[in-house]
């Protein structure tokens, strides 16, 4: 994977981003969803990318571990350059664990079976060391008692830890976060917004789209609002939602924080 | 009555309401039953019709016979036909799903081949055209039963393959993404999580197939059979014609029922309980 050249690069960046994008456009079709989009993320860093729907947010994630392939630009993740063709995907998607809006949990296997089954799989990892690393996992994130579960039989909320202990198993550098509560009843989304605070706590990189306010200025380093497939604003969350420069963030920021006014 | 008919404004005062225009065409479907049923009761010889179809004389030389023979060897052709249509329709499914253009294009013909062409053509062609392409010295393992698994398995597995298709295509793409995304390959991807899923979705359906399959092995007589090693159809065919008697063909017919019946009650089965599992 590290080719030679990359190494050098390396060597000489020290400070080097644990993401680095670079000129990225996506299209599908005539659709042109990310119209140029540049974003370095630092190791240990908290961005959290927020705008409204359709703006590409989620795309940009989605680009990130190449699960959408980019109709231009570069993707860098811990050095790789994964937009190179020869570059290994299986290989690099092992270090970006991803969460989706729908959880997708593997609904036939258990919530152990969850955890340990990349491990095993992918990283060849005994049943033993895999189950012991999804146990302390599954503790951790709160439904350690759940184990032997299916995930039909888990709230939205359970389910939704278990896929984030699921893709901290393969031992991450970096964690992508697609609305992780859009799909969640209100009174679930507290116990998810905590497990990826804690998270944050323990330094794991992360890029989170999301619309909970709240979360992005408790918990982001840095805040990003898109609208229309680019960048408009990018700083402290102090800075965008407390104090946003631009008209666009502004029209945003009041319709998410005050729904039913005007 | 009829007052409160017109009351109701929708009719004239001689026309029937609509409650009772259905009592009475319920009322005629009744009547013709009952009619067809009278008819066939005085016209038919019943006597004639039971010495036919079921004359329990023939019973000493159907059994055992019929079961130990017949019955075993349809099983047997059956299961055999299914076990190696399950794992071709398998592949031919993912093949038909693939990256790459020609496995899609392979699978898509054999699909195509396989349901366009009637089955007992296909097992005619196998019965007289494998002998000769494999020569004289060589043949497939216990004949005839390989070549009997082998066509079977050739023609329920065009069908199974569709049906797996329609399965994998039935999981959720975001199953694959949380795969794809903890570091599987396409590959992994689909044997771990896509396969396991797309077979328990079709369950119902290949167990359909089975029941069609079961039918269908009638038809390998063409293969060619002997005694020793013909299935319900052929001894029942065999029989009835040794004996002028149909009684062997009804036997064998309730012989298939016997298996058919409850496989079908199972994939009623099957099928409400995924209903509501959804």
């Amino acid at each position: 994977m590290t080719e030679p050249v990359e190494e050098a690069e390396a060597a000489v960046l020290l400070d080097r981003p644990m993401v680095s994008i670079k000129g990225l456009h996506k299209s599908f079709g005539d659709l042109e969803v990310l119209r140029g989009i540049d974003v370095d993320v630092r190791p240990g860093e908290v961005v959290c990318v927020i705008g409204p729907s359709g703006s590409g947010k989620s795309t940009l994630l989605r680009c990130v571990n190449l699960l959408e392939q980019p109709t231009a630009g570069e993707i860098r993740v811990a050095g790789d350059l994964l937009t190179h063709r020869d570059a290994d995907l299986d290989r690099a998607r092992r270090h970006i664990g991803m969460v989706f809006q729908q959880f997708n949990l593997f609904p036939h296997l258990s919530v152990l079976d969850n955890v340990t089954i990349a491990q095993r799989r992918v990283l060849k990892l005994g049943r033993a060391e895999a189950e012991e690393t999804a146990r302390g996992l599954l503790a951790s994130v709160g439904v350690g008692d759940k184990a032997g579960e299916y995930p039909a039989r888990l709230s939205g909320g359970q389910q939704q830890r278990v896929a984030i202990a699921r893709a901290l198993a393969m031992k991450p550098k970096l964690m992508l976060f697609d609305e992780p509560t859009s799909a969640l009843d209100p009174e679930l989304v507290g116990d998810v917004l905590n497990v990826m605070r804690d998270l944050a706590r323990t330094g794991m990189t992360m890029m989170v789209v999301t619309h909970e306010m709240a979360f992005a200025r408790e918990v982001a380093d840095r805040v990003i609002f898109m609208d229309g497939g680019v960048i408009v604003e990018e700083g402290t969350p102090g800075q965008v939602i407390g104090d946003p420069r631009h008209e666009r963030t502004r029209a945003f920021l009041r319709r998410v924080l005050h729904p039913i006014e005007d | 009555m009829s007052d409160s008919a017109t009351e109701a404004g929708s009719l004239p005062r001689t026309g029937l309401t609509p409650r009772q225009r259905r009592n009475f065409g319920v009322g005629v479907q009744y009547a013709i039953l009952v009619l067809i049923v009278v008819v066939a009761a005085v016209a038919l010889d019943w006597q004639r019709f039971q010495e036919v179809f079921f004359n329990p004389s023939t019973f000493k030389f159907l059994f055992p016979d019929l079961i130990t023979i017949g019955l075993v060897n349809t099983m047997i052709y059956t299961c055999s036909g299914y076990v190696i249509g399950f794992f071709l329709g398998l592949l031919i499914a993912v093949m038909r799903l693939s990256a790459v253009r020609l496995n899609r294009w392979f699978a898509h013909g054999y699909i195509e081949l396989f349901r366009g062409l009637p089955a007992l053509l296909v097992f005619m062609l196998l019965g007289y055209g494998l002998p000769v392409v494999l020569g004289p010295d060589r043949q497939l393992p216990f004949p005839p039963y390989g070549t009997v698994a082998i066509a079977l398995g050739l023609v329920s597995a065009a069908y199974m393959a569709e049906t797996f298709r329609a399965g994998i295509q039935a999981v959720p793409k975001g199953q694959v993404e949380a795969a794809r995304s903890l570091g599987m390959s396409a590959t992994r991807a689909m044997v771990t999580v896509v396969l396991p899923q797309a077979i328990r979705i079709v369950i119902p359906p290949l167990t359909n197939e089975l029941i069609m399959l079961f039918k269908d092995s009638s038809l390998v007589f063409a293969v060619g059979l002997t005694a020793g090693t013909a299935e319900l159809a052929k001894i029942g065919n065999d029989l009835a014609t040794e004996h002028a008697n149909s009684t062997p063909i009804v036997l064998a017919g309730l012989s298939y029922l016997v298996i058919t019946l409850p496989l079908g009650f199972l994939v009623r089965r099957l099928e409400a309980r995924q209903a509501k599992a959804r």
